[in-house]
Parts: C-alpha cells; sequence; structure tokens
C-alpha cells in the first residue's frame, strides 16, 4: 500500500518534470523583476510562498513599481487568479472522498501547471464519472507529487532570480517560456472535436477581449470556450 | 513597504480561497451532470485563452505577420508538441526557434 502511494508520488513528479523547463526561467525573471520593482527580496521571495500564482505575481510587480494603490493590486491579483475557480471546480470531483487536511493542501498547490498535468491524467484514465472507483483512490498523491515538484521549482528559481537580479538579460525572452508552457500543457488535452472546438474560441475571445481591464478577457473567453465545447458537443 | 506585506497576505488570501472555493463546496452537494459535462471543458479553454493573446499580441497589438517571431517560435512549437508529445522537447524547441528568429532580426 505505502509502496504504490510513493509510487503515485513519484509519477506526479515525473510528469510535472519536463514542465518545469518552463517554469524554472519564469521564476527568474519574476525575481529580477520583483528586485527592479523596488520590492526586498524577502517580500519577493515572500510573495511566492504566500501568493504562489505566477501570472499575478509579475503583474504584482509591475503594479508596485508603477504606485498602484493596494486595493486596486489585490483586486488585480484576485480577478487574474479567478480561473483558479474553474480548475478548482473541475479538479473537485476527483478529491470529493478526502478529508479536510488533503483538501486545504491540495488547494494551495493548485496551480495551472499541477492542474493540467493532473486534470490529464485523471480525465484520461476515468473518463466517465469520477466518483465510481475505487481502484484510482491514490490519485490525491500524483496531484501531490505534481504539486510539489512545481512548488520547490518556483521557490528556488524565484531565489535565483532574486540572486542573479540584473544579470539576466532581456534579450534573452525567457518570459516566452510561459506560453511555450501552456503550449506544452494545451496539446495533450484536445482529445476531440468538441475540446478543439472550445480551445480555438476561448483564444479568439481572449484576443479580442484583451483590452478589458483587470485581465476580465481571460475569464470571459473562458467562459464562451466552455459554451462553445458543450455546442460543439450536442451536435 | 508594510503595506507591501499586508497586500501580499490579503492578495494570498483571497488566492487560496478561489483555488479552494469549490473543492470544499462540491464536499457537499451533488455536481451535476450538465456542469459535470462543461467542466470538461476547463483544461482547453482556460489554457489557449492564456495562450493565444501571448502569441498574437506581442507587444499587445495584433501581429498575424511574419515578422512576429514568438508567433512563429509558437507555431513550430505548436508542431513539435502534436507530433511527439513532448513537454521537454517543446519548450526548448520553441525558445530555441525564437531566438534563432530574434538573432536575424538583429
Amino acid at each position: 500500500m505505502n509502496a504504490s502511494r510513493f509510487g503515485e508520488f513519484l509519477a506526479g513528479i515525473r510528469d510535472e518534470l519536463p514542465i518545469l523547463l518552463g517554469v524554472a526561467p519564469f521564476g527568474m525573471i519574476y525575481g529580477v523583476l520583483a528586485l527592479s520593482a523596488g520590492i526586498s527580496a524577502a517580500a519577493a521571495q515572500s510573495m511566492s510562498f504566500i501568493v504562489f500564482a505566477g501570472s499575478s505575481q509579475f503583474i504584482a510587480a509591475q503594479l508596485v513599481a508603477s504606485g498602484t494603490p493596494a486595493v486596486l493590486i489585490v483586486l488585480t491579483i484576485g480577478i487574474v487568479n479567478l480561473r483558479h475557480a474553474l480548475y478548482s471546480a473541475s479538479i473537485a470531483p476527483y478529491f470529493r472522498k478526502l478529508g479536510p487536511y488533503w483538501k486545504w493542501m491540495l488547494s494551495y498547490l493548485l496551480t495551472d501547471e499541477a492542474y493540467a498535468v493532473s486534470i490529464t491524467r485523471f480525465q484520461r484514465e476515468n473518463p466517465g464519472n469520477p466518483d465510481e472507483n475505487s481502484d484510482l483512490s491514490l490519485r490525491h498523491w500524483y496531484f501531490l507529487g505534481a504539486g510539489l515538484a512545481l512548488w520547490s521549482t518556483w521557490q528556488l528559481s524565484t531565489a535565483v532570480g532574486i540572486f542573479l537580479g540584473q544579470q539576466v538579460p532581456a534579450s534573452w525572452s525567457l518570459d516566452f517560456t510561459l506560453p511555450l508552457t501552456f503550449l506544452a500543457l494545451v496539446v495533450p488535452v484536445l482529445r476531440d472535436r468538441a475540446s478543439v472546438v472550445a480551445a480555438l474560441t476561448a483564444g479568439v475571445v481572449a484576443v479580442m477581449a484583451s483590452s478589458l481591464p483587470f485581465n476580465l478577457g481571460l475569464i470571459l473567453a473562458a467562459l464562451v470556450g466552455i459554451s462553445a465545447g458543450l455546442w460543439s458537443e450536442s451536435r | 513597504m508594510s503595506w507591501l506585506w499586508l497586500t501580499m497576505l490579503v492578495a494570498g488570501l483571497l488566492t487560496y480561497a478561489i483555488r479552494l472555493s469549490f473543492i470544499q463546496l462540491f464536499t457537499r452537494i451533488e455536481i451535476s451532470q450538465p456542469v459535470r459535462r462543461a467542466l470538461r471543458y476547463v483544461p482547453p479553454a482556460v489554457l489557449t485563452a492564456i495562450l493565444f493573446p501571448e502569441l498574437l499580441l506581442p507587444a499587445g497589438q495584433l501581429d498575424l505577420s511574419a515578422g512576429n517571431s514568438r508567433l512563429l517560435a509558437g507555431l513550430v512549437a505548436s508542431m513539435v508538441a502534436w507530433r511527439t508529445k513532448n513537454a521537454f522537447l517543446t519548450i526548448l524547441v520553441g525558445m530555441l526557434v525564437l531566438l534563432l528568429l530574434q538573432s536575424f532580426q538583429g
């Protein structure tokens, strides 16, 4: 029993590893950006620990640099991270039978990257009803492995970025690892026509709505994309 | 800068509450079949909603030209992702193509 728990934990780490190639440079440039925004090294590192959500930390650093009021910073971070509510709903069926401590811990680790890798595997193994199975009851160990791999990489790469400071030139375009990471995450979930329709619709709406304030275009695009997927499925 | 620490703490709690929301809520209430069907499309919809603007709006404006090296590198990387299903290779090739294109543009 213990061996298979550990096995699931290791499988989660193993599947998350390739994604870390894209996450580590992004964590580094967050560290660099935070320092140049006038945030102290201690606060920059703590933000990776407390908020633990890459793109919102980037935006927060930019808002601090431009002297934005604290209330607006909190509001912006909240809206940028609103997509995690969709992740929470989507992964909730797989965590239903867990005790409260597991739920509280795994929620802290619910990032884009840990979510995408885990849900891809959960849906592949069990496309039907998530409640009706007993043999997959160790999947929270898989998520824990993926989540902790991402978490440690994010903390460590933030520290490296803070340490290196301005020695990471902008001409390296390391911020491009973020879209590449999402590219690598999205291709495996495009399994049928309806999910392709959902993806393309959401992408186009996100581009058209990109000028909306507080990144609201992202949530709008996600909701329209989900509706398009349902519509395509029913045809 | 103690206001910054307070800001981070509130933002962190808010982010955590968002992440916990439905994991906690769906413990008590049953998830209906239509909602369950809709949730299947969360991964493709949200991930591309983040991805597309990064590739198509490199400087905040729509750029579908061949001069958009992020779009070209992204297209090459999608081919690699689609053919190999290898995330490591996808990120590596995409990054190398971008740096190569940027070195040509000088």
